[in-house]
């Protein structure tokens, strides 16, 4: 598809109208969205009534923004005022949030134009958008394999080019693992640039929301007009966000590259072997490539699988069938609220908030969540140590490539070990991106991870855009819209 | 805690304080599937961190104070339009002390 950079200029000089933008891509997802299932909610009528408007500023000489005319999906963690927000739980199907996420108003600020809600796994909880209540996404690249998850809609919105950009979030790898398994690009940015307001809270000290896109240069105009201070959420950093545009183009040539054998041993050869490729290219490219160990990266999976079911339990307590949502009617309130919280919510729900109430429960909080908030310190630690050596890390971002529907459905431990290679820049809050770099023996879309110190995400997409003009070509995926084109 | 197992009295407790309702065969189902989690977490709890300080956010939070003045909050009426049961503009709950009968 035309890149998001390319059609806002086209809108913004009046070369095509953002009408005929929103058209094209609705009539993409309307084709092509029954057997992908990205959506899960598409807003005709208002994407419409947007495009006119920006047709309308043009039209008088104004600017838009640099998002000009540009659809983008929005997962549907992401409160839109007056319109359906669901994280994909029963417990809040129909709720219309009475604001709009701080992210989705500087979409509109820019220019963009939110053309629907996406598929998630419920809370955002799960790796493969199977634990969705409104059925799971298709990979785009492979109909009977998961997107990857949790935000695994927007990923495959735009891997399937029904979008051109789309908003995730990403708590342990939501963003990054789905973006690995459908070949799409995928950023999380550094805790505190991107303001969490109108978020719906998971883990609320490792939530971020960040870009998806089919390039690297518009995840960077994506993140730049999402980033910032905002005052509606406390934990946003007081601070003017990195730019990271104009130091795209910049190369790698005497950065200094680690390559974490922790995330790159025991992953899937083809995974591997791309990570090597890779690093291959940033060592021809003039960076200094030196493989590295860093053993204190194991322990993410075991901490984060128990602090952000611990964050979990406590954020969701709210859903009590009192201010919104699902209720389930009894004779006093506490009978009320347990069956409400039986019917709304679904088994990895259940599951992770059964498991983050035992681990802060007397008796086993120091043993468990305190423990974990230690070895947390231990990890990031290791990482300031790694990054006196290296400017950035690189690393598979996910063990496998996209695995089929219902294969680890039924073994949640299985399935957590999917964001064994993303959660350590989650419990650390930097930044790290997933770029696509060729496909396994089955054609199956690999990624790779590069990671960076907090605040350093212009060097995170500079060393993404080197990758990407080396990586292996893109195939058209199976499930792919007319809109769809090589990057 | 590495010897700890999660037994199916553990996981109807937990259930309680959660206020979930669960069946007899949920129950089953996550007393062994918690436990297969937290027998991976064992690594994590028999690592030494003797000294070393928790993390509980990767920022040095601080409080966030806004200015005292008036700006429009949310409107009642499309708060409480989202309520599952309202009257004279308070969220309706059952009962919640015990009453005689």
């Amino acid at each position: 598809m035309t890149t998001a950079r390319a059609l806002a200029e086209q809108v913004r000089t009046g070369a095509v109208s953002a009408t005929d933008v929103v058209e094209r891509h609705l009539a993409a997802i309307d084709e092509s969205d029954g057997a992908v299932h990205a959506f899960v909610l598409v807003l005709h009528e208002a994407a419409r009534r947007r495009a006119a408007e920006i047709d309308s500023q043009v039209a008088s000489g104004a600017d838009p923004g640099p998002l000009a005319g540009v659809p983008v999906a929005v997962k549907d963690n992401l409160c839109t005022r007056g319109l359906p927000t669901t994280c994909c739980s029963k417990i809040l199907d129909g709720w219309c949030p009475p604001y709009d996420a701080t992210v989705v108003e500087r979409l509109r600020a820019a220019g963009a134009i939110v053309v629907g809600k996406t598929n998630l796994d419920e809370f955002a909880m799960g790796s493969s958008t199977e634990n969705s209540a409104f059925g799971p996404t298709h990979n785009p690249y492979a109909p009977d394999r998961v997107p990857g998850g949790s935000s695994g809609g927007s990923a495959a919105a735009v891997a399937a080019g029904l979008v051109p950009l789309a908003l995730g979030s990403d708590t342990g790898g939501s963003i990054r693992q789905p973006a690995a398994l459908c070949g799409v690009v995928g950023m999380k940015p550094t805790y505190g640039t991107v303001s969490r307001y109108g978020l719906i809270a998971f883990a609320s000290s490792l939530d971020q929301i960040g870009p998806f896109s089919a390039t690297v240069a518009d995840a960077a105009a994506l993140f730049e007009v999402i980033a910032g201070h905002d005052p509606l959420d406390s934990t946003s950093l007081d601070r003017p966000a990195p730019r990271s545009v104009e130091s795209l183009g910049d190369g790698v040539e005497g950065l200094r590259v680690g390559v974490a054998r922790q995330l790159v041993d025991g992953v899937a050869p083809d995974v591997g072997a791309g990570v090597r490729r890779a690093a291959e290219v940033l060592d021809g490219a003039g960076a200094t490539v030196t493989e590295c160990s860093i053993p204190e990266l194991a322990y993410g999976l075991p901490a984060y699988y128990l602090l952000a079911p611990a964050e979990a339990s406590s954020n969701l307590s709210r859903y009590d069938g009192v201010r919104y949502g699902l209720r389930v009617d009894g004779a006093d309130v506490e009978t009320m609220m347990r069956a409400t919280r039986a019917a709304g919510f679904g088994a990895e729900v259940k599951r992770r908030i059964m498991l983050g109430t035992y681990a802060l429960s007397a008796g086993y909080y120091d043993a468990y969540y305190g423990q974990a908030q230690k070895v947390r310190t231990l990890i990031i630690n290791a990482f300031e140590n790694a990054y006196r050596q290296f400017d950035v890390l690189l690393g598979a971002t996910t063990p496998t490539t996209a695995f089929p529907i219902g294969d680890k459905v039924g073994d949640p431990m299985a399935m957590y070990l999917s964001d064994v290679c993303t959660v350590p820049s989650n419990l650390a809050g930097h930044p790290a991106i997933s770029v696509p770099f060729g496909t396994d023996g089955d054609g199956l879309p690999i990624g790779v991870q590069v990671l960076a110190p907090a605040l350093c995400e212009p060097l995170v997409f500079r060393v993404a855009a080197v990758l990407e003009a080396s990586a292996p070509a893109v195939t058209e995926p199976v499930l792919a819209a007319a809109t769809w084109a090589a990057p | 805690m590495t010897d700890h197992r999660l037994t199916r009295d553990d996981a109807a407790y937990v259930a309680r304080l959660a206020r979930i309702d669960l069946t007899e065969d949920e129950l089953d189902l996550y007393a062994g599937q918690l436990a297969a989690v937290l027998d991976h977490a064992a690594e994590v709890a028999a690592l030494d961190t003797a000294g070393v300080e928790p993390t509980a956010h990767p920022l040095p939070l601080k409080n966030v104070l806004r200015h005292d003045v008036p700006r429009p909050s949310l409107d009642r009426a499309e708060v409480l339009a989202q309520a599952p049961l309202v009257e004279d503009h308070r969220f309706q709950v059952p009962r919640i002390l015990g009453e005689p009968a």
